[in-house]
Protein backbone atom coordinates (compact mmCIF):
# COMPACT_ATOMS: atom_id res chain seq x y z
CA UNK A 1 0.00 0.00 0.00
CA UNK A 2 1.35 3.53 -1.03
CA UNK A 3 2.08 6.34 2.29
CA UNK A 4 0.27 9.06 2.02
CA UNK A 5 2.55 11.93 1.83
CA UNK A 6 2.43 14.95 4.66
CA UNK A 7 0.38 17.93 4.35
CA UNK A 8 3.47 20.22 3.83
CA UNK A 9 4.66 18.35 1.43
CA UNK A 10 1.90 17.74 -0.73
CA UNK A 11 1.10 21.80 -0.14
CA UNK A 12 4.64 21.69 -1.59
CA UNK A 13 4.10 19.40 -4.26
CA UNK A 14 0.59 20.86 -5.29
CA UNK A 15 2.07 24.35 -5.33
CA UNK A 16 4.82 23.27 -7.72
CA UNK A 17 2.56 21.62 -10.07
CA UNK A 18 0.36 24.59 -10.06
CA UNK A 19 4.00 26.67 -11.29
CA UNK A 20 4.84 24.12 -14.13
CA UNK A 21 1.62 23.72 -15.36
CA UNK A 22 1.02 27.50 -15.75
CA UNK A 23 4.52 27.96 -16.97
CA UNK A 24 5.42 25.38 -18.76
CA UNK A 25 2.20 23.09 -19.73
CA UNK A 26 1.38 22.11 -22.60
CA UNK A 27 3.93 24.69 -24.63
CA UNK A 28 7.35 24.02 -23.12
CA UNK A 29 8.60 25.92 -26.30
CA UNK A 30 6.85 29.22 -25.50
CA UNK A 31 8.88 28.62 -21.77
CA UNK A 32 12.19 27.70 -23.16
CA UNK A 33 11.88 30.62 -25.51
CA UNK A 34 11.38 33.18 -23.11
CA UNK A 35 14.22 31.84 -21.06
CA UNK A 36 16.53 32.07 -24.47
CA UNK A 37 15.32 35.45 -25.46
CA UNK A 38 16.09 36.71 -21.69
CA UNK A 39 19.29 35.02 -21.77
CA UNK A 40 20.37 36.80 -25.09
CA UNK A 41 18.97 40.29 -24.12
CA UNK A 42 20.92 40.36 -20.86
CA UNK A 43 23.78 39.51 -22.91
CA UNK A 44 23.12 42.16 -25.03
CA UNK A 45 21.96 44.82 -22.56
CA UNK A 46 23.97 44.36 -19.26
CA UNK A 47 26.56 46.78 -18.80
CA UNK A 48 24.76 49.48 -20.72
CA UNK A 49 26.17 47.81 -24.18
CA UNK A 50 24.12 47.40 -27.27
CA UNK A 51 21.01 49.18 -25.89
CA UNK A 52 19.68 49.72 -29.47
CA UNK A 53 20.23 45.53 -30.30
CA UNK A 54 18.51 44.82 -27.03
CA UNK A 55 15.50 47.22 -28.19
CA UNK A 56 14.88 45.47 -31.52
CA UNK A 57 15.91 42.03 -30.45
CA UNK A 58 13.18 41.59 -27.00
CA UNK A 59 10.64 42.53 -29.27
CA UNK A 60 11.70 40.14 -32.21
CA UNK A 61 12.58 37.21 -30.35
CA UNK A 62 8.63 37.29 -28.44
CA UNK A 63 7.47 37.29 -31.92
CA UNK A 64 9.29 34.91 -33.32
CA UNK A 65 8.66 32.42 -29.94
CA UNK A 66 4.54 32.73 -30.73
CA UNK A 67 5.64 32.30 -34.46
CA UNK A 68 7.37 28.80 -34.06
CA UNK A 69 4.60 27.43 -31.40
CA UNK A 70 1.97 28.36 -33.92
CA UNK A 71 3.88 26.57 -36.61
CA UNK A 72 4.04 23.66 -34.45
CA UNK A 73 0.39 23.71 -33.77
CA UNK A 74 -0.14 24.16 -37.35
CA UNK A 75 1.89 21.02 -38.36
CA UNK A 76 -0.21 19.43 -35.49
CA UNK A 77 -3.43 19.98 -36.45
CA UNK A 78 -2.45 19.43 -40.36
CA UNK A 79 -1.48 15.13 -39.29
CA UNK B 1 -2.62 61.27 -14.84
CA UNK B 2 -3.17 58.87 -18.03
CA UNK B 3 0.09 57.87 -18.63
CA UNK B 4 0.44 55.16 -20.79
CA UNK B 5 1.85 52.55 -18.21
CA UNK B 6 -1.91 53.30 -16.43
CA UNK B 7 -4.09 52.94 -19.74
CA UNK B 8 -2.46 49.64 -20.82
CA UNK B 9 -2.17 48.10 -16.80
CA UNK B 10 -6.15 49.49 -16.96
CA UNK B 11 -6.85 47.70 -19.94
CA UNK B 12 -4.62 44.49 -19.05
CA UNK B 13 -6.62 43.67 -15.35
CA UNK B 14 -9.97 44.95 -16.32
CA UNK B 15 -9.98 42.51 -19.30
CA UNK B 16 -8.44 39.76 -18.06
CA UNK B 17 -10.96 40.08 -15.15
CA UNK B 18 -13.82 40.58 -17.25
CA UNK B 19 -13.27 37.18 -19.25
CA UNK B 20 -12.00 35.23 -16.34
CA UNK B 21 -15.32 36.37 -14.44
CA UNK B 22 -17.61 35.08 -17.61
CA UNK B 23 -16.09 31.47 -17.26
CA UNK B 24 -16.60 31.59 -13.58
CA UNK B 25 -20.10 32.89 -13.73
CA UNK B 26 -20.95 30.44 -16.09
CA UNK B 27 -20.03 27.81 -13.50
CA UNK B 28 -21.58 29.53 -10.63
CA UNK B 29 -25.45 29.71 -12.56
CA UNK B 30 -24.91 26.07 -13.83
CA UNK B 31 -24.40 25.36 -9.83
CA UNK B 32 -26.95 27.66 -8.86
CA UNK B 33 -29.76 26.66 -11.24
CA UNK B 34 -29.46 22.76 -11.02
CA UNK B 35 -28.58 22.32 -6.98
CA UNK B 36 -30.30 25.29 -5.32
CA UNK B 37 -28.45 28.77 -4.47
CA UNK B 38 -27.46 28.69 -1.31
CA UNK B 39 -24.18 26.42 -1.25
CA UNK B 40 -23.40 27.92 -4.77
CA UNK B 41 -23.46 31.65 -3.20
CA UNK B 42 -21.00 30.11 -0.03
CA UNK B 43 -18.69 28.28 -2.12
CA UNK B 44 -18.27 31.59 -4.53
CA UNK B 45 -17.87 33.87 -0.80
CA UNK B 46 -15.39 31.12 -0.11
CA UNK B 47 -13.22 31.16 -2.86
CA UNK B 48 -13.40 35.37 -3.11
CA UNK B 49 -12.33 35.23 0.29
CA UNK B 50 -9.20 33.11 -0.68
CA UNK B 51 -8.88 34.81 -3.08
CA UNK B 52 -8.26 38.06 -1.65
CA UNK B 53 -6.16 36.43 0.97
CA UNK B 54 -3.79 35.37 -1.57
CA UNK B 55 -3.58 38.99 -2.64
CA UNK B 56 -3.50 40.36 0.68
CA UNK B 57 -0.44 37.84 1.95
CA UNK B 58 1.71 37.85 -1.41
CA UNK B 59 1.25 41.26 -2.46
CA UNK B 60 3.14 43.34 0.05
CA UNK B 61 5.55 40.71 0.45
CA UNK B 62 6.60 41.05 -3.40
CA UNK B 63 7.02 44.75 -2.87
CA UNK B 64 10.16 44.07 -0.61
CA UNK B 65 11.66 41.85 -3.58
CA UNK B 66 14.57 44.28 -5.45
CA UNK B 67 12.67 46.36 -8.25
CA UNK B 68 14.87 44.88 -11.15
CA UNK B 69 14.84 41.41 -10.23
CA UNK B 70 10.82 41.48 -9.73
CA UNK B 71 10.53 43.69 -12.88
CA UNK B 72 12.55 40.80 -15.08
CA UNK B 73 10.49 37.66 -12.65
CA UNK B 74 7.28 39.51 -13.42
CA UNK B 75 8.16 40.35 -16.80
CA UNK B 76 9.18 36.62 -18.13
CA UNK B 77 6.12 35.54 -16.46
CA UNK B 78 3.52 38.16 -18.21
CA UNK B 79 5.68 36.97 -21.62
CA UNK B 80 4.77 33.47 -20.98
CA UNK B 81 1.31 33.98 -20.44
CA UNK B 82 0.33 36.77 -22.16
CA UNK B 83 1.99 34.08 -25.34
CA UNK B 84 -0.22 31.32 -23.95
CA UNK B 85 -3.20 33.61 -24.42
CA UNK B 86 -2.46 34.98 -27.67
CA UNK B 87 -1.93 31.64 -28.86
CA UNK B 88 -4.98 30.31 -28.06
CA UNK B 89 -6.58 32.99 -29.07
CA UNK B 90 -4.60 32.74 -32.72
CA UNK B 91 -5.82 29.31 -33.16
CA UNK B 92 -9.75 29.62 -31.67
CA UNK B 93 -9.59 32.89 -34.55
CA UNK B 94 -7.91 30.74 -37.25
CA UNK B 95 -10.72 27.40 -36.34
CA UNK B 96 -7.87 25.64 -35.11
CA UNK B 97 -9.39 25.57 -32.13
CA UNK B 98 -12.92 24.84 -30.84
CA UNK B 99 -14.51 28.31 -29.74
CA UNK B 100 -14.76 28.72 -25.87
CA UNK B 101 -18.70 28.50 -25.92
CA UNK B 102 -20.44 29.67 -22.55
CA UNK B 103 -23.87 27.81 -23.50
CA UNK B 104 -22.25 24.21 -24.25
CA UNK B 105 -20.13 24.75 -20.84
CA UNK B 106 -23.44 25.50 -19.39
CA UNK B 107 -25.39 22.30 -20.59
CA UNK B 108 -22.09 19.98 -20.20
CA UNK B 109 -22.10 21.14 -16.56
CA UNK B 110 -25.95 21.07 -16.04
CA UNK B 111 -26.20 17.92 -17.10
CA UNK B 112 -23.18 16.83 -15.01
CA UNK B 113 -24.88 18.24 -11.87
CA UNK B 114 -27.83 16.51 -12.23
CA UNK B 115 -26.37 13.13 -12.22
CA UNK B 116 -25.61 13.37 -8.94
CA UNK B 117 -27.64 13.10 -5.75
CA UNK B 118 -28.92 16.25 -4.49
CA UNK B 119 -27.93 16.74 -0.67
CA UNK B 120 -30.62 17.48 2.08
CA UNK B 121 -29.04 21.67 3.83
CA UNK B 122 -26.10 22.07 2.62
CA UNK B 123 -25.24 20.79 -0.78
CA UNK B 124 -21.12 19.51 -1.03
CA UNK B 125 -21.33 19.01 -4.51
CA UNK B 126 -22.60 22.49 -5.42
CA UNK B 127 -20.09 24.30 -2.91
CA UNK B 128 -17.05 22.49 -4.12
CA UNK B 129 -17.63 22.73 -7.75
CA UNK B 130 -18.84 26.64 -7.52
CA UNK B 131 -15.75 27.03 -5.01
CA UNK B 132 -12.84 25.50 -7.83
CA UNK B 133 -15.28 27.53 -10.60
CA UNK B 134 -13.99 31.01 -9.38
CA UNK B 135 -10.97 29.83 -7.40
CA UNK B 136 -9.36 28.48 -10.40
CA UNK B 137 -10.56 31.72 -13.11
CA UNK B 138 -9.66 33.70 -10.40
CA UNK B 139 -6.13 32.63 -9.61
CA UNK B 140 -5.29 34.03 -13.15
CA UNK B 141 -6.60 37.34 -12.31
CA UNK B 142 -4.55 37.23 -8.90
CA UNK B 143 -1.54 36.51 -10.60
CA UNK B 144 -1.91 39.33 -13.33
CA UNK B 145 -3.10 42.02 -10.38
CA UNK B 146 0.05 41.06 -8.02
CA UNK B 147 2.67 40.84 -10.98
CA UNK B 148 1.22 44.10 -13.16
CA UNK B 149 0.05 45.94 -10.05
CA UNK B 150 3.20 45.81 -7.89
CA UNK B 151 5.74 45.72 -11.02
CA UNK B 152 4.06 49.52 -12.08
CA UNK B 153 3.80 50.73 -7.94
CA UNK B 154 0.09 50.31 -9.35
CA UNK B 155 -1.25 47.71 -6.50
CA UNK B 156 -4.44 49.70 -5.31
CA UNK B 157 -5.13 50.93 -8.95
CA UNK B 158 -5.04 46.96 -10.22
CA UNK B 159 -7.13 46.04 -7.45
CA UNK B 160 -9.71 48.51 -7.49
CA UNK B 161 -10.15 48.06 -11.68
CA UNK B 162 -10.36 44.20 -11.22
CA UNK B 163 -13.36 44.76 -8.22
CA UNK B 164 -14.80 46.98 -10.76
CA UNK B 165 -15.03 44.07 -13.61
CA UNK B 166 -16.00 41.94 -10.90
CA UNK B 167 -19.02 43.74 -10.10
CA UNK B 168 -19.83 44.80 -13.23
CA UNK B 169 -20.01 41.17 -14.90
CA UNK B 170 -21.76 39.84 -11.55
CA UNK B 171 -24.48 42.81 -12.49
CA UNK B 172 -24.53 41.94 -16.37
CA UNK B 173 -24.60 37.96 -15.35
CA UNK B 174 -27.94 38.36 -13.26
CA UNK B 175 -29.37 40.69 -15.89
CA UNK B 176 -29.12 38.65 -19.12
CA UNK B 177 -28.55 35.28 -17.00
CA UNK B 178 -27.65 32.44 -19.65
CA UNK B 179 -26.59 34.63 -22.26
CA UNK B 180 -22.91 34.86 -21.34
CA UNK B 181 -22.35 33.06 -25.13
CA UNK B 182 -22.81 36.65 -26.17
CA UNK B 183 -19.75 38.07 -24.75
CA UNK B 184 -17.03 38.52 -27.23
CA UNK B 185 -15.06 36.68 -25.49
CA UNK B 186 -11.85 35.50 -27.98
CA UNK B 187 -11.57 39.11 -28.97
CA UNK B 188 -11.16 39.92 -25.44
CA UNK B 189 -8.83 37.36 -24.79
CA UNK B 190 -6.67 38.22 -27.86
CA UNK B 191 -6.56 41.91 -26.31
CA UNK B 192 -5.66 40.77 -23.01
CA UNK B 193 -2.86 39.01 -24.86
CA UNK B 194 -1.42 41.68 -26.85
CA UNK B 195 -1.43 43.90 -23.17
CA UNK B 196 0.10 40.69 -21.37
CA UNK B 197 3.06 40.32 -23.65
CA UNK B 198 3.56 44.24 -23.88
CA UNK B 199 3.93 44.66 -20.37
CA UNK B 200 5.97 41.35 -20.53
CA UNK B 201 8.39 42.64 -23.10
CA UNK B 202 8.40 46.37 -20.88
CA UNK B 203 9.33 44.98 -17.77
CA UNK B 204 11.83 42.30 -19.11
CA UNK B 205 13.19 45.08 -20.69
CA UNK B 206 13.41 47.36 -17.29
CA UNK B 207 14.75 44.26 -15.70
CA UNK B 208 17.38 43.70 -17.96
CA UNK B 209 18.10 47.54 -17.75
CA UNK B 210 17.18 48.27 -21.18
CA UNK B 211 16.72 51.97 -21.80
CA UNK B 212 13.45 52.30 -24.07
CA UNK B 213 13.31 55.20 -26.30
CA UNK B 214 10.62 57.62 -24.83
CA UNK B 215 10.04 55.81 -21.90
CA UNK B 216 6.25 54.27 -21.01
CA UNK B 217 5.53 55.63 -24.72
CA UNK B 218 7.08 52.11 -25.91
CA UNK B 219 3.99 50.42 -24.55
CA UNK B 220 1.87 51.94 -26.95
CA UNK B 221 4.48 50.86 -29.63
CA UNK B 222 4.25 47.20 -28.40
CA UNK B 223 0.25 47.50 -28.25
CA UNK B 224 0.16 48.32 -32.18
CA UNK B 225 3.30 45.53 -32.94
CA UNK B 226 1.63 42.92 -31.19
CA UNK B 227 -1.96 43.67 -32.47
CA UNK B 228 -0.48 43.97 -36.08
CA UNK B 229 1.65 41.10 -35.61
CA UNK B 230 -1.75 38.99 -34.23
CA UNK B 231 -3.47 39.70 -37.11
CA UNK B 232 -1.04 38.71 -39.53
CA UNK B 233 -0.94 35.45 -37.95
CA UNK B 234 -4.35 34.33 -37.78
CA UNK B 235 -4.09 35.35 -42.02
CA UNK B 236 -0.78 33.19 -42.28
CA UNK B 237 -3.16 30.30 -40.31
CA UNK B 238 -6.41 30.74 -41.70
CA UNK B 239 -4.25 30.27 -45.20
CA UNK B 240 -3.02 27.27 -44.26
CA UNK B 241 -5.51 25.55 -42.93
CA UNK B 242 -8.48 26.84 -45.72
CA UNK B 243 -10.71 23.56 -45.48
CA UNK B 244 -11.09 24.54 -41.62
CA UNK B 245 -14.38 26.40 -40.63
CA UNK B 246 -13.27 29.66 -39.45
CA UNK B 247 -14.41 30.29 -36.32
CA UNK B 248 -14.28 34.14 -36.70
CA UNK B 249 -16.48 36.06 -39.28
Amino acid sequence: MATRSSLPVRLLKGFAMFWWDFLVGDTPELFAAVVFTIGVVALLSLDGHFNAASVIALPTLAVFALAISLWRASRAAGK
Amino acid sequence: MFSPGVVVLVGAVFLACTVEMVEALTIVLAVGHTRGWRSALEGVGAALIALAALVAGFGPALVHVPLNWLRLVVGGVLLIFGMQWLRKAILRSSGLKAMHDEDEIYRRKVAELKVEHAAVGRDRVAFVVAFKGVFLEGLEVVIIVLTLGTSAHRMSLAIVVAALAVVLVSTAGVVVARQLSRVPENAMKTSVGVLLVTYGTFWTGEGLKITWPGNDVMLFVFVVLYAVVTWLLIQLMRRAHPNVDSAVS
